[in-house]
């Protein structure tokens, strides 16, 4: 078996929230040389081989299911 | 008796009192079931408030595969007026029956209170029975209610005139421009965050003011 990373993350125009109270929660706990913190999702996907008509399949549903492009950027990469 | 149909989803809450506010606007209420592919011969469609499937992955985006969507996806496309109340305006969104999304409260909290609108679209099937400028009182209850869309997207929707409703006095989630509620090109399809299913009684909510939601959609149905 062979697994697919698919990372999804907000777009950078558009507002992270979560990001922003995990960075107001850095300074509290003492860590104070980050500057910027962006939370996003990544799914893990067992397929029987990463070849080419595989990995197009999974960015068709990183694109319709995994992601709303509206808001979202993914990536999608084989798991060394 | 024209017939209103409201789709409850694996933790959708407010489909009951959706269809009560159909029965007080004087339609019948049928209850639509997310697992079946039928509509059950309505006029017209609620998506309810909730939690449909726990908001797993993103608001509304597994709602929005169900096998009943196929259906109100066909529907909504041949002219049939379809409303999505605060989750089901996520799930219309990521239906792409309406353009743009909704994200997390710019203030991260979960938020409850009734909020004032502006009536901007009194032409659309689910607004005209209200008159433009109208200032209404309707409960908001959300945590992911700030819509967001790219530039272009906003640009159309304010020159065509869809954008249905503003929030009045302040923005409670972050929208863009104020976008409480916006409609499709051809007016048929409304989502909205706030909610007016609990604005149709005195004892029960902030007054009456959402009762025309219902009245206009029965109206536009029989003209």
């Amino acid at each position: 078996m062979v697994r697919v990373i698919v990372d999804v993350m907000p777009k950078p125009e558009i507002l992270d929230p979560q990001g922003k109270a995990v960075l107001g929660a850095l300074p509290r706990l003492g860590f104070t040389g980050i500057s910027e913190v962006r939370q996003g999702k990544r799914f893990e996907l067992e397929v029987e081989a990463a070849d080419d008509a595989t990995l197009a399949e999974i960015a068709e549903v990183a694109q319709t299911l995994l992601s709303n492009p509206v808001i979202e950027d993914f990536v999608v990469r084989v798991d060394a | 008796m024209t017939s209103i149909g409201v789709v409850t989803f694996p933790g959708s809450l407010d489909d009951r009192d959706a269809r009560t506010a159909i029965a007080a606007a004087g339609g019948e209420a049928v209850a639509l079931w997310h697992g079946d592919a039928d509509l059950r011969g309505v006029d017209a469609i609620v998506l309810p408030g909730g939690f449909s499937y726990g908001d797993y992955l993103r608001c509304g985006a597994i709602a929005s595969f169900a096998p009943v969507m196929e259906r109100v996806i066909e529907a909504a496309h041949a002219g049939t007026p379809v409303l999505g109340i605060c989750n089901g305006f996520q799930i219309l969104c990521e239906s792409h029956l309406l353009p743009g999304a909704l994200i997390r409260n710019d203030h991260r909290t979960f938020l409850c209170r009734d909020q004032d609108l502006i009536v901007e679209n009194s032409s659309t099937a689910w607004t005209n029975d209200y008159t433009e400028g109208q200032r209404i009182t309707i409960p908001l209850k959300n945590g992911e209610g700030g819509f967001v869309a790219d530039e272009q997207t906003v640009a159309m929707l304010e020159a065509e005139g869809r954008v249905v409703f503003r929030y009045a006095d302040v923005n409670p989630n972050g929208s863009v421009n104020n976008i409480a509620g916006i409609t499709n090109e051809r007016g048929n399809v409304v989502g909205l965050m706030p909610h007016p299913e609990h604005a149709i009684s005195d004892l029960t909510g902030p007054g009456t003011d959402g009762l025309p939601f219902f009245t206009s959609a029965l109206k536009a149905l029989v003209s």
